[in-house]
């Protein structure tokens, strides 16, 4: 375990994850007034209407696949019943489909903001940042599946994610960091996780805290929201409906 | 009817006889809020001539737009873009929310150029930049392109009342037939943008129904703008929020009408409480009829004169000076007693709360063209009748279709008009004339002091906000501390000069705006009672000739002197 391995992987998660908590809430009391998507489709609506859901609904399949991948351990799935051929295959694949999707969302939408002139304007330095950051996630993300997929039917010798790198993230939740786990797993995953890290960093301070607003509230309130002069929420007034009824 | 709960609205009234079109409202509306970058192309107040596409275009096409509420065969009401799951589902991309191109790409003009073209042997011109781009574009459209007409029947022919209407309306509306309707956002007793908002930042406020954004809760889903069928909530592509009308609130909390009103150089506009039973807004939505709604619209509205009436909204906290205020509003003797103010669309089923009162001014003018009396009552009774086309085109407007309570309305008008010339002739008062219109001569004189004389403490009746208490009226009036809390109004977002002051962390819309009024308001105080130069930290290096105080040399405010260069 040499002094590198341990601030990559035993202190950075730690600053990234001050950062990203710590980050979010002062920005949260400082900021509510910058908290929004920032939409641009009030400027450009044709490309946004087939990039921004191709983007965003792979990316929440990324999202759960990350989650499950990391989660969930070998043996768990073992004692399901799942091999591990037939776990790679679906996750692999399901991983490919949906960082695919997502690539090619974003890639639609760093293009149209930069070849629609009212876009580009709009566009700030902290934009262009967090863009490049979360290109390059996907990118590495992507190469991570590649490398695995190529290993799986080559037989080359690549170390498995979840063995190594699911290990070493649950490790940081117990405050005990897996550090040799980690270093145990191939380049493209470190590259990946380090990019994942930078993203996570900068998070808070971009135009991606919107993903911490999902309006999931919408689907309980009445729909005519009453709101005091005051600012005291209004009395209910009118009866509310679900959104399922 | 047994009585619900009691709320109170302030809504207005416009009399479209009285509008000449000159966008005085429209501009002074602008210059309080929104003459900041991010809304150059919203017009919270604007004016349209109608026959015409409105603004943005053909907004009115609810089949493009999908704005407002539609009746499901069950008996409810449902937004038109879709519920609340779809609204979720696409979240990522709405898919009917107008571009800025339906609005109109807004523009400045390189005046620069004017002074520091080169010397030759042509005049130099200022030519249009986009203020979304900064390239210079060719203007092709506006907020009032087809203002008075212009572009003729190609372009009027593309109103969607006027397709409603049907063919004849587009070969003879020249000769017989335009005014202008004016449009702020209609304070909706039934809000679909309300409706629309994931995020719950839009409300209506409970005191006095004014429909207003919460800009620190907004997160820029922009449904609202799909939502508001109306098109009256915008969306700031600086601050990625969205802004509307506030009924000029800081004004009405102290009593005073909003700008559009105060400016008004016909003095159309009428302000006034109106109380309503908010039990009763859902029903009257959903009627099954759409012309079914204006009437049941009215039964929403509650008689400020009538003791159970009064009882039930005091028991629902409703103030004195409220009720008070209520019982004198010019709005609620506009459309309830004398039901000559009517709804703008109420199909959408939104319940508006700015009404008109339609215009009698084409049916005259017609009477009057052909060489007859144009302030006969028969004549002009007879020409209501016999004009079908504007009588039609405003019942699209103001009834669903219903041309019942739009002829009832200009009979009224050209009553009043009838029995007060003979008044003014100094002959006797012909209570027939008033009986033809289904009203009373001392009604009809009622109207004539509301509509004609329409004094300044006639045509606004605002009650102060609650627990502003009357006697600090003059005071709060002088030091526009309303807005000075924290967090303000909330239309703030104005963003440091262009490259003066440092830019803040995330985006120059970041941080903690100051509300554009109360930075107005500092300015102007600053201006008023400084002995320093203008340009001062506080004005953050905003320096023109318009608020240079005269103190001083601001930097950048005068070309270098001879010896400087």
């Amino acid at each position: 375990m040499s002094t590198v391995e341990l601030m990559l992987w035993g202190v950075l998660p730690y600053v990234v994850l001050v950062l990203f908590v710590g980050g979010a809430l002062w920005r949260y009391r400082y900021d509510q007034f910058g908290w929004t998507t920032r939409s641009s489709q009030l400027q450009e609506s044709r490309l946004l209407r087939i990039g921004s859901p191709l983007f965003h609904f792979g990316l929440l399949v990324v999202i759960v696949g990350h989650a499950v991948g990391l989660v969930v351990p070998r043996e768990w799935t073992r004692a399901a019943g799942v091999s591990d051929a037939a776990y790679h295959a679906v996750a692999l694949g399901l991983g490919a489909v949906a960082g695919l999707c997502t690539l090619a969302g974003v890639a639609l939408l760093v293009w149209r903001r930069r070849t629609t002139g009212p876009v580009f304007s709009a566009t700030t330095a902290n934009d262009k940042v967090m863009y490049l950051v979360l290109v390059l996630a996907i990118v590495a993300g992507l190469a991570t599946t590649l490398v695995s997929t190529a290993a799986e039917f080559t037989g080359a010798h690549e170390p498995d994610y979840r063995t190594t790198v699911s290990v070493w993230w649950r490790s940081i939740w117990v405050l005990s960091p897996d550090v040799p786990a980690m270093a145990a797993s191939g380049a493209a995953f470190k590259v990946h996780a380090l990019v994942g890290m930078a993203l996570f960093a900068l998070f808070p301070f971009t135009r991606l805290v919107h993903a911490f607003s999902a309006p999931w509230f919408y689907l309980f309130r009445p729909y005519v929201v009453y709101r005091s002069r005051d600012g005291r929420t209004g009395p209910a007034v009118r009866a509310t409906r679900r959104g399922w009824s | 009817m047994a009585i619900g709960r009691v709320m109170a609205q302030v809504a207005m009234v416009m009399n479209l006889d009285k509008c000449i079109g000159c966008h005085t409202c429209s501009v002074t509306c602008k210059q309080a809020w929104t003459n900041r970058s991010g809304v150059e192309y919203a017009w919270f107040n604007n004016v349209e001539t109608r026959p015409g596409q409105g603004y943005p275009r053909r907004y009115e096409d609810q089949e493009r737009w999908k704005g407002g509420w539609v009746r499901t065969r069950s008996g409810r009401l449902k937004l038109r873009a879709g519920g609340r799951l779809k609204k979720l589902a696409t979240l990522f991309a709405n898919p009917v929310m107008p571009s800025v191109h339906d609005y109109y790409e807004p523009w400045t003009y390189d005046y620069g150029h004017l002074i520091t073209a080169p010397l030759g042997d042509d005049i130099p011109v200022a030519r249009p930049r986009s203020l979304l781009t900064g390239e210079p574009m060719q203007v092709s459209w506006s907020a009032n392109w087809d203002d008075d007409l212009a572009g003729g029947p190609e372009l009027a022919s593309q109103d969607p009342v006027v397709q409603r209407v049907g063919d004849k309306v587009r070969f003879e509306f020249e000769q017989t037939f335009m005014f202008y309707l004016p449009r702020i956002c209609e304070h909706c007793l039934n809000p679909s943008c309300v409706a629309s908002c994931p995020s719950g930042a839009m409300y209506k406020r409970v005191e006095d129904g004014i429909v207003l954004v919460d800009q620190d809760k907004c997160r820029g889903w922009r449904m609202c703008v799909t939502g508001c069928p109306y098109k009256k909530v915008y969306f700031n592509h600086k601050t990625g929020k969205a802004e509307k009308c506030t009924l000029c609130y800081p004004r009405i909390e102290v009593g005073m009408p909003t700008i559009c009103s105060e400016t008004c150089v016909g003095r159309l506009r009428y302000l006034g409480v109106v109380l309503y039973d908010v039990e009763r807004v859902g029903p009257a939505a959903a009627v099954e009829d759409e012309k079914d709604l204006y009437g049941s619209q009215l039964g929403v509205f509650l008689d400020p004169d009538d003791p159970e009436v009064q009882e039930a909204a005091r028991r629902d906290g409703i103030p004195e000076a409220w009720l008070e205020s209520a019982r004198r509003s010019p709005v609620y003797a506009l459309i309830a007693r004398h039901r000559i103010a009517l709804p703008l669309h109420p199909e959408y089923r939104t319940l508006p709360m700015v009404w008109y009162i339609p215009p009698l001014s084409p049916v005259v003018d017609a009477v009057g063209a052909a060489g007859h009396d144009g302030e006969d009552v028969h004549n002009l009774f007879g020409a209501i009748d016999a004009l079908r086309i504007p009588v039609e085109y405003l019942a699209e407007l103001f009834t669903a279709g219903d041309p019942g309570p739009v002829e009832h309305s200009l009979r009224t008008l050209a009553a009043v008009r009838s029995y007060m010339r003979r008044i003014n002739l100094g002959q006797e008062r012909d209570e027939s004339i008033a009986r033809e219109a289904g009203t009373t001569g001392a009604r009809v004189e009622e109207l004539y002091r509301l509509l004609a004389l329409a004094k300044y403490d006639d045509r606004y009746v605002i009650p102060t906000a609650y627990g502003v208490d009357d006697a600090d009226r003059g005071v709060i009036e002088e030091i526009g501390c309303s807005l000075d809390f924290e967090s303000g109004p909330g239309m703030g977002g104005m963003g440091p000069a262009h490259g003066r002051a440092p830019a803040p962390p995330f985006g120059e819309a970041s941080g903690r705006p100051d509300p554009a009024s109360v930075e107005t308001f500092h300015a102007l105080r600053t201006r008023q009672s400084s002995d320093a130069p203008a340009d001062r930290a506080d004005l953050k290096g905003r320096v023109n000739l318009l608020n240079w105080d005269g103190n001083g040399r601001p930097e950048g405010l005068f070309p270098p002197r001879g010896e400087e260069r």
